[in-house]
């Protein structure tokens, strides 16, 4: 990146690139946002941007247009996704041949195509603008501010949205301590999961003597099916960079790791460019805005292990050792990483605190209930009509976040259950849609708030088959260091298979409460001190479903393949021999135009009949 | 440098001295053995005993610990990988959304089950957690592309695109 990049020495100089940024944008009548986030690059994003650059240099639209791939703007489910600014239009499911159209007619016509915008099914009608549509309406975005918003790569676009400013009032005015007194004030807990107060964690690195100190960015994101952190990196590193910036100041670090998963190559490619620029600005290195203090971030890459998502398992693997947790006390900020002080916080804690320390602590803290304060981001996925990257102020409904912003189950089938905080989380029911998402309010369920993974589940789920799957998930992951963990999850995966496999027995059910507590009371780290969540969840929330497969011996969600068979109904079929030339085993024979019949002990229970009849005569017993 | 050691043998294949090379780049860098091997890897595809030798002579560390390390990250492998890598997420919303219906076809279609290469070398054939897709379940991701929304029914369209790639090369 050959960039023009002028050294910044103080806060004037800040000043000055945001006014100059500021003024070279506002000669453009629109600003076009196109999502370059994870879901729309798989939905072809790269061709709607390079169509739409072809068609604005065509149309002679350079000086009038500015256009900005930018990170995830949310609405995945829909992508690729199209913003036009100033207007805020929210154009979906763009294609090279509709954002042809989108310049003719709106840039250049000035009207909106209203056929591409977001189709609201409950009403018919379309919403054009961003603001009016129930996804977006009731988000607050703090952690994500920039997200979506702006071009990522882009750090004159991060300093206009006063990016940098955080830092040069800590520097300027606020002095370490005050950094650490307001993040204390404004409520701010940590967003990995544990939800420790940040400023008292920055206070306790502050006080902790030592020459040498760490911040450490964990960036592991763990929890499968969960892509905030992942989010905030691609759309907004900046404000991970500032968020270290000030963590370093703060506790007398010189010294940065970002410790992101390999799985994330997208994301350690903008981190490293921005930070990259950063340093060429000035931002990162010595003597940042002529304050004295110098700083200097480090990229470290994760071989695939959940467990260095654990703090501790975090530092040994960025000593490039086993992920193995350590025993604590000492806690990480006493003797961390190369054995020197070292504070640990998660990518999206990280994002918040630049604007935080901007815009003060009792402007966050006007969001939220109790005792937690802000928002908080979720990744929501799984059978939900809307799926994307969401945040919401905490105390929000539960039920608000699946129906209103979330538009509710996929093809109208009922809602079953909502799963917060992956392996380590629980799974909650329809009874608890009411409940207000907060820190203190999931715990109290038995659920977790987590990193931010909400998974939601229509009837076709079974819970029993959800906790074998978490389950096998922490037992795969255990480290092996201590017994508990080791041989307990084990021992209940083996109860959980046998349950679903049809031979479980009713005492099974107390075995495995008994256990899960153990475990939980006994394994050394996090992980399998959270691993029996799942487990305990749905055994209290759905054991009707437990007992369902140990006493009757059935699947009530007709998941698992050994209590269920497949029937053709003989009044449904048609004979059409479909379903019998694509059964990849062979299993189902007939006549043409006679009823068919499948072989029940051939027969996988792969589902591939039942997609491909046209009928509805395949049928699940 | 022309003088080489016995640990260098004049006859060394170029790749295991590639090898030496990437891992000499990061001798003396505290802790960067993960760092080093994940170099190690992308340059030699997997990382046998030979090539874990050869890291740990460079960098100085014993060869019980370097192997330590390799087998605890699922990303290292001491085994060699076809020409591309399918990951099929088995994340917990790809989970939920029939990821498994995915896998089962697959292992049907290649003829080969999780975790090892077809016959003919071109696919490595693995589960992931999780590849970031979620919103766009069930996911699968081929080297560096994701495709979303899989339907089972797609995948023999979507491998004989490979198939096809590599026609056009040879
Ligand atoms: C098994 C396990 C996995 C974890 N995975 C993550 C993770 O992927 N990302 C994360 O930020 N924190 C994770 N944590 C929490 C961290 O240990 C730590 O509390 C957190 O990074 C602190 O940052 P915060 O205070 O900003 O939340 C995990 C904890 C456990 C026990
Ligand atoms: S769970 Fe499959 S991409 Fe996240």
């Amino acid at each position: 990146m050959a960039k023009y990049a002028p050294r910044l020495n103080s806060l004037e100089d800040l000043q000055a690139i945001k006014d100059a940024f500021l003024a070279e944008t506002e000669k453009y009548r629109h600003t076009v946002i196109v999502c370059g986030g994870t879901g729309c690059v798989s939905a072809h994003c790269a061709d709607v941007l390079s169509a739409l650059k072809k068609q604005y240099s065509v149309r002679g639209l350079r000086d009038e247009v500015r256009i900005v791939e930018s990170g995830c703007i949310g609405l995945c489910a829909l992508g690729p996704t199209v913003v036009v600014e100033p207007e805020g239009v929210f154009y979906c499911n763009m294609t090279p041949e509709r954002i042809v159209q989108v310049v003719d007619k709106h840039l250049i016509g000035g009207n909106i195509i209203l056929d591409y915008t977001f189709l609201d099914e409950k009403t018919g009608e379309h919403i054009p603008y961003m603001k009016d549509i129930p996804f977006f309406h009731d988000q607050i975005k703090i952690a994500l501010r920039n997200c979506g918003a702006i071009d990522y790569d882009s750090i004159e676009e991060y300093i206009s949205r006063d990016g940098y400013f955080g830092f040069a009032k800590a520097v300027n005015e606020l002095g370490r301590t005050g950094v650490y007194e307001e993040l204390k004030a404004s409520g701010l807990r940590g967003r990995g999961g544990a939800g420790f107060p940040t400023g008292v964690k920055w206070e306790s690195g502050y006080n902790q003597p030592g020459e040498q100190k760490y911040i450490v960015c964990n960036a592991d994101e763990g929890d499968p099916g969960a892509y905030m952190d992942r989010s905030i990196l691609e759309g907004d590193p900046h404000s991970v960079i500032e968020g270290m910036l000030l963590g370093g100041y703060t506790i007398g670090a010189n010294k940065g790791y970002v410790y992101v998963r390999a799985e994330y190559p997208i994301a350690v490619e903008r981190l490293s460019e921005a930070i990259e620029t950063a340093r060429a600005f000035g931002l990162l290195g010595e003597n940042i805005l002529g304050s004295g203090f110098s700083f200097d971030i480090e990229i470290r890459i994760g071989a695939g292990a959940f467990v260095c998502g654990e703090e501790t398992a975090l530092l040994n693997s960025i000593e490039g050792k086993r992920g193995e947790p350590r025993q604590k006390p000492p806690f990480p900020f006493q003797k961390g990483l190369f054995g020197c002080p070292t504070i640990i916080n998660n990518v999206e804690t990280l994002a918040n605190v630049p604007v935080i320390i901007v815009r003060g602590a009792e402007w966050f803290a006007s969001y939220g209930v109790g005792r937690s304060k802000g928002t908080k981001v979720f990744a929501l996925a799984g059978d939900i009509k809307y799926s994307g990257i969401v945040e919401v102020p905490m105390g929000i409904r539960m039920g608000d976040i699946v129906f209103t912003i979330g538009g509710g189950i996929k093809d109208g089938k009922p809602f079953k259950a909502v799963q917060t905080g992956g392996p380590s989380g629980g799974c909650l029911t329809k009874d608890h849609l009411d409940v207000s998402v907060d820190y203190e309010s999931l715990s109290a369920m038995g659920a977790i708030m987590g990193s931010g993974g909400m998974i939601v589940m229509d009837e076709n789920t079974c819970m029993v088959d959800t906790a074998r799957y978490f389950m096998d998930f922490v037992q795969d992951e255990s480290c092996g260091h201590c017994v508990p963990c080791r041989v307990g999850t084990k021992r209940l995966l083996e109860i959980l298979q046998r349950i679903v496999s049809g031979r479980g027995e009713v005492s099974d059910l107390d075995r495995l409460e008994k256990m899960a507590l153990t475990i939980k009371d006994t394994a050394m780290c996090g992980l399998g001190q959270t691993a029996p969540n799942p487990l305990l969840t749905t055994l209290k929330y759905f054991r009707d479903e437990y007992e369902a497969h140990v006493i009757h011996k059935t699947c009530p969600a007709h998941v698992c393949k050994d209590m269920i068979t497949y029937v053709i109904d003989p009044e449904k079929c048609r004979g059409c021999t479909l379903c019998a030339r694509q059964c990849p085993v062979s299993a189902i024979t007939g006549s043409v135009k006679e009823p068919h019949v499948i072989d029940s002990e051939k027969c996988t229970r792969c589902g591939t009949c039942i997609s491909n009849c046209k009928f509805g005569a395949i049928m699940i017993k | 440098m022309s003088e080489c050691s016995t640990s260098c043998p004049a006859a060394e294949d170029p790749t295991l001295q590639r090898v030496r090379r990437i891992a000499e780049s990061y001798r003396g860098k505290e802790g960067s053995l993960i760092q080093a091997l994940h170099a190690v890897q992308s340059a030699y595809g997997y990382l046998p005993l030979e090539v874990q030798k050869i890291v740990s002579e460079t960098l100085d560390i014993p060869l019980p610990t370097v192997s330590g390390v390799v087998t605890f990250y699922s990303f290292f492998s001491t085994e060699p990988h076809g020409k591309h890598n399918i990951r099929i997420c088995l994340g917990t919303a790809c989970y939920v959304r029939g990821g498994v219906r995915v896998v089962d076809r697959l292992e049907e279609i290649l003829g080969c089950k999780v975790g090892h290469t077809t016959a003919d070398g071109m696919f490595t054939f693995e589960i992931a957690r999780c590849i970031g897709a979620c919103g766009l379940a069930p996911a699968i991701s081929i080297d560096d592309k994701v495709y979303a929304n899989v339907n089972p029914d797609e995948i023999p369209q979507i491998l004989a695109s490979y198939y096809k790639a590599e026609e056009a090369n040879a």
